[in-house]
């Protein structure tokens, strides 16, 4: 590696703006005219829409317009869609309520808009909405997934009968009943995986700005996929054809997934620049990330897990519900099955496993991926059960997933998944070691002369990342391909940029993606500028998300790269006179190999440019572009450890240390790795201890604000102890994996089961609040 | 937040006179709670009127048996000043407990103690130590200040200017804050004072603000130390119930913090 | 409407606001100060911490009349022209930031702890110390390391001068 290639702790190039204050979000953006919108949205969980009456609001000062669902419909802008279709056990394909941007006829979420006041400022769009009378008939709400499912509960869409959106599965049934029937020992557990709030730090925002005289409109918006963004605007909502709309997404303040879908706010501001012609500008308020970003998780789940006489798993069986929200938001139907069901034979040999996922819809804010999306309940799920079936069966949780370790690769699971590469004993023994795990009895004894409660928790994580093989996807369901693309320009003064389909919101694509230039070409990061995040820059691309951006979106960038040294050797060897065989990069020169004879890759581009002495037949430039499909998922995998201590008197939890091992295969720079694990490690302890995204009965949020909603601070967080270790993956030629999503995989099942540990009691839910410990330690 | 006009007073004067003229007025002294109540069109103040900047409202001092804070004097002055910390350790160490850095430099006492957040701080101590609230009208002893949920002795246009706090032998505060808003979830104040008796009181647990608990009283006047409460029991019912905290675990953490408290008094 | 006159960045400014504008307004939409920013209505995030009289406020939670005569800095004004402040450094070096957008916030607060504590900084005081500022990148770690690196390099500096 060089200084600044694969492998080196680069501090990032995109730093300096944001240190400064010189980022550019959306909200910080002005344009000339710009009106501003505010969103009138239900307060009831699930009303019909009688009427609305925007008179006086007209007649306010520096009111625009006040814009209903109805015209929405009249001007037949398209319904919100699911891009992933589902089909039941019995073969019928999923139940899709129709999804306004807004609502004309019917609300079924609190939050969810039915009109919009466009204003000349902000308060006074705010001011005026007040002034809008929308007449409402309440209905009656359900929130709670089992509620919604019972006979004679309110049902949501005339389309899903029974607010059953499918009823899916998957693996062998008759062998999984089978291997039940011979097992020696079968552990059972009940689990629910609470549903989060997303809040990304950077509230979503969408300006819209439409030219009349060209029919083009720009859309600036906090998406982490702007060519996605752009496809389903143009192809399924009718805003305009892909090559009448620019979107453009600038730095953006975090995403987490909440940002891959395509928002009612967006579609409403660019229809409604149009009728106002100027252009619209929304910013959300914390409020209303917590009503309409789509949430996470949000799982109930029944498992049961088989073993044989020597502690081997035979089966496993699990019946999940998952509630989806009021209505299927873009990629929520995978989410819960492809994403969650595949991964469910976790880091373990099991020989059957068996799975049915029931869809379900309630009266809330809709559901889709957040920080792992699937993969963190399915972890969740298999680490709650090893460490409850070593409770039971009396066995160190530790050996006991040793025992069912995978070790043999590739691995084909009964769950579609084919494992290409791991080594789960590698990594379980770098977090033992780190953690001095045999050294744990003495230290709980310790604890306990001290008044405290001791535990320790391992998870071991395996997931799917690298998302994804088109064609797999696609016999699956997926609508689009998951493919990535790049173009690499050299400059004619040597200097490159690369446009790249991948949203860097937070991960460093500017740096990282310079990295793999700056080794292959050895000239300086400062040398390369990655272009993103907009459709007129980048012909296209899928956007970051499932841990993609390296393991696809890089790959993307290394095969463009190829080509460009592959030109650019003819152009050298052609000047050098050499054979191009002969021709090695080393330095940021092409030399002939064996010789003192080289010529600096700006002579290189520059003799492109200049096309004055190029190969016969030739074409002039130096610029190359590729699309790189994945031939397979890439498995990051890792033991985390977790030691901590409960204090009986509260029932709060404090952590003695952390420790993480991960496989993620090759890394481009490690620091830039670390940081994505600790966030994910703290999204995952936020869930496992704080975060709940909470309904009433009737479908009322509890928790609308940082006020009521526990989001981790520094002081409810350790520092983390991390090490790595190494299986490159054999699906890509960088042998990369992905690191994004890890931490929010496998940290929670950590958590919980050292605090389970310490306590002495198994039944533990998340988020394990103290009063929720507490008043398990005191249960009878 | 609605349209509304803001003046700065120079008096405490000033500001009674400016709030006699307008229709729905609003004192505003740090602002840490009034503006986030504004900001989310909970409250319309026609007018805000600013204490913040009247120079006879902030400081802190000790003479006697007394500590004197003035009300908009901020909580990081509080936390910080040697007086407090000399006088009474418990009161400047539960002003640095209040909100977060940022807030604790703009919060002030007066207007923790006009607002009356059945889970802020400030009320916890001012009922534990007998202080006496005083008003550009009157002085009001804290036993009859504090009446239910955001609700006090406090006349319209009344301003509190001063709050005088016996200083006790001894005092301690332990909090268990709620795990998101980080006000007390269960505060509780135990102060000794130097004629024997004992005064406990509880923030963030109870259905009707800060509240007094006899039995802890009792029981710590009996004997000064924290397993005199093992015995003490606490009943549930009238204790708040949220997502954070059932009534019962209220209870405990009312018991479990008396103890801490009691041990941090020494 | 009201003038509000302050200074910014050492630089006096006068601003014609409708009394309801928070400070936090006034600097982004009237200053074009956009680096301060807004992440919550609870006054909870920290991402618009900015120095008042060389203290950390939540501009969010601050009418702009409040600030009238005081002198605000925020992170656009902290630099020495091309040369870092060191807090600023150390959030680069220590990859103590992602997507940038409570950095800020951040930032602001944690000069202000170093301020406050001088040398007597560890990591439990710093995580206690950041209670006011949210990030939902970083899980922190990088974010503490920077803080206290900072307050070495501050230390270091203030002696030099």
């Amino acid at each position: 590696m060089g200084v600044e290639g694969i492998g080196a702790r680069v501090v990032r190039k995109e730093d300096k703006r944001f240190i400064t204050g010189k980022g550019r979000y959306v909200d910080d953006i002005k344009l000339l005219g710009m009106t501003h919108a505010h969103f009138i949205r239900s307060p009831h969980a699930h009303a019909k829409v009688k009427g609305i009456d925007s008179s006086a609001a007209l007649k306010m000062p520096g009111v625009v317009a006040v814009l209903t669902g109805q015209q929405l419909v009249d001007d037949k802008v398209g319904n919100l869609i699911c891009g992933w279709a589902i089909t039941s056990k019995d073969g019928s394909p999923m139940k899709m309520g129709a999804w306004p941007a807004m609502a004309p006829e019917t609300v079924r979420f609190v939050g969810q808009a039915v009109a919009v006041v466009i204003a000349d400022s902000k308060n006074l769009a705010r001011d005026a909405a007040e002034a809008v009378v929308v007449d409402y008939e309440e209905l009656p709400a359900v929130a709670d997934v089992h509620a919604a499912i019972k006979a004679g509960a309110p049902q949501l869409h005339p389309e899903a009968p029974g607010n059953q959106v499918y009823d899916w599965v998957i693996g062998d049934e008759g062998a999984t009943d089978a291997a039940f029937a011979k097992a020696a020992n079968v552990v059972k557990l009940d689990v629910t995986n609470n549903r989060l709030a997303p809040n990304a730090m950077e509230p979503r925002a969408a300006i819209a700005d439409y030219d009349a005289a060209e029919e083009h409109f720009t859309l600036y918006t906090t998406s982490q996929n702007p060519h996605v963004a752009r496809l389903v605007l143009s192809a399924f909502y009718n805003i305009a054809p892909e090559h009448k709309l620019r979107v453009i997404a600038p730095d953006v303040g975090g995403g987490f997934g909440s940002k891959i879908f395509i928002y009612p706010e967006e579609m409403v501001a660019l229809w409604a620049s149009k009728k106002v012609g100027r252009p619209v500008k929304w910013t959300g308020d914390r409020t209303e990330a917590f009503l309409t970003d789509a949430h996470g998780r949000d799982h109930v789940t029944h498992a049961e897990m088989a073993f044989d006489a020597n502690n081997k798993i035979i089966g496993l069986k699990v019946k999940t519900y998952a509630n989806f929200g009021a209505y299927m938001s873009l990629f929520s139907s995978s989410v819960p099955t492809y994403l969650y069901a595949t991964l469910l034979s976790g880091q373990y040999n099991i020989p059957a496993i068996h799975a049915e996922v029931i869809g379900v819809y309630t009266n809330t804010t809709p559901v889709d991926a957040y920080r792992g999306a699937g993969r963190p309940e399915a972890s969740y799920l298999i680490e709650r059960l090893m460490e409850t079936a070593a409770r039971q069966l009396k066995v160190d949780p530790a050996q006991l997933r040793r025992t069912n370790f995978i070790t043999q690769f590739p691995h084909q699971t009964p769950v579609i998944m084919a494992y290409d590469t791991g080594d789960f004993n590698a990594s379980l023994d770098a977090a033992m070691k780190a953690i001095d795990y045999a050294g744990f009895a003495a230290r709980k004894a310790q604890a306990k002369s001290e008044g405290k409660l001791r535990g320790i928790g391992v998870s071991c994580y395996i997931e799917a990342c690298g998302i994804a093989p088109s064609k797999a996807v696609g016999s699956l369901g997926a609508g689009v391909g998951l493919w990535e693309s790049a173009e690499v320009r050299v400059n004619p003064v040597g200097t490159i940029e690369v446009l790249t389909g991948s949203h860097s919101h937070g991960q460093g694509h500017e740096t990282v993606f310079a990295q793999l230039i700056s080794d292959r070409l050895g000239i300086p990061i400062s040398q390369v500028s990655i272009v993103h995040g907009d459709t007129d820059k980048v012909q296209f691309g899928m956007g970051t998300y499932g841990s993609r951006s390296a393991a696809v979106g890089l790959t993307a960038i290394l095969k463009a790269v190829e080509k460009v040294e592959s030109k650019a050797k003819k152009i050298a060897a052609h000047q050098l006179e050499a054979s191009e065989a002969d021709i090695v990069i080393e330095n940021g020169e092409f030399k002939v190999t064996g010789t003192d004879k080289a010529i600096a890759l700006p002579m290189v581009a520059l003799a492109a440019y200049t096309a004055h002495n190029l190969p016969d037949g030739m074409e002039p430039g130096l610029k190359e572009s590729a699309f790189y499909d994945p031939s397979n998922f890439t498995f990051p995998a890792g033991t985390y450890i977790c030691e901590l201590e409960v204090d009986p008197g509260t029932g709060k939890t404090s952590f003695v240390n952390f420790v993480a091992a991960d496989d993620f295969g090759r890394l481009i720079n490690p620091m830039i790795v670390e940081g994505q694990v600790h966030g994910g490690l703290v999204q995952g302890i936020g869930q496992a201890l704080l975060e709940h995204a909470i309904y009433d009965a009737n479908g009322q949020p509890v928790t609308a604000s940082f006020m009521d909603y526990a989001m981790p601070r520094a002081d409810d967080v350790p520092s983390f102890n991390l090490s790595h270790t190494t299986t490159l993956c054999p699906g890509n030629p960088l042998g990369i994996k992905g690191c994004g999503e890890a931490g929010a995989i496998g940290a929670s099942a950590a958590v919980i089961n050292a605090i389970t540990d310490a306590i002495g009691k198994n039944n533990l839910e998340m988020p394990a609040t103290p009063d929720r410990v507490w008043r398990t330690i005191h249960a009878a | 937040m609605y349209q509304t006009t803001y003046h700065r007073a120079s008096s405490v004067d000033e500001a009674a006179s400016l709030f006699g003229k307008s229709s729905e007025a609003k004192f505003l002294a740090g602002g840490q709670t009034l503006l986030p109540v504004m900001k989310q069109r909970l409250a319309g103040p026609s007018d805000v009127i600013d204490l913040g900047k009247i120079k006879d409202m902030i400081g802190v001092e000790a003479s006697g048996d007394t500590l004197t804070i003035k009300a908009a004097t901020p909580h990081y002055d509080v936390a910080t000043s040697d007086a407090a910390k000399k006088a009474i350790p418990a009161l400047a160490y539960l002003a640095s407990l209040i909100g977060d850095p940022a807030v604790r430099y703009r919060g002030t006492i007066g207007g923790s103690l006009a607002n009356n957040d059945p889970a802020a701080d400030y009320p916890a101590a001012t009922l534990a130590l007998g202080a006496t609230i005083k008003t550009n009208k009157r002085s009001i002893a804290a036993d009859d200040y504090f009446q239910g949920l955001f609700s006090t002795a406090l006349e319209d246009g009344e301003i509190i200017t001063a709050v005088s706090f016996p200083i006790p032998a001894k005092a301690g505060y332990a909090k268990f804050p709620h795990p998101a808003s980080r006000f007390a979830l269960t505060g509780v104040f135990v102060a000794k004072t130097k004629s024997g008796d004992v005064r406990v009181a509880v923030t963030g647990a109870s259905q009707s603000g800060v509240m007094r608990v006899a039995a802890l009283e009792a029981a710590l006047k009996a004997s000064w130390a924290a397993s005199a409460v093992d015995s003490v029991s606490i009943p549930a019912s009238g204790l708040l119930s949220d997502i954070h905290g059932s009534s019962d675990y209220r209870a405990n953490l009312i018991k479990v913090m008396a103890q801490r408290a009691v041990a941090a008094a020494g | 409407m009201s003038t509000v006159k302050l200074t910014v960045n050492g630089k006096a400014v006068a601003v014609d606001v409708e009394d309801r504008t928070l400070l936090v307004h006034l600097l982004r939409d009237h200053l074009n100060l956009t680096g301060t920013h807004v992440g919550c209505d609870t006054s909870q995030c920290g991402a618009c911490v900015v120095h008042m009289d060389g203290r950390a406020v939540k501009s969010c939670t601050m009418l702009a009349g409040q600030a009238d005569g005081a002198n605000v800095t925020t992170i656009e004004g902290i630099a020495k022209g091309d040369e870092l402040h060191p807090m600023q450094a150390a959030f680069r070096d220590n990859h103590g930031l992602q997507c940038g957008y409570c950095t800020p916030g951040m930032i602001m607060s944690a000069i202000d702890i170093v301020h406050r504590h001088g040398g007597q900084l560890d990591e439990a005081t710093v995580r206690q110390e950041l209670e006011g500022n949210i990030c939902r990148c970083t899980g922190y770690h990088n974010i503490v390391k920077a803080v206290l690196d900072a307050a070495g390099r501050m230390k270091v500096s203030q002696a030099a001068e």
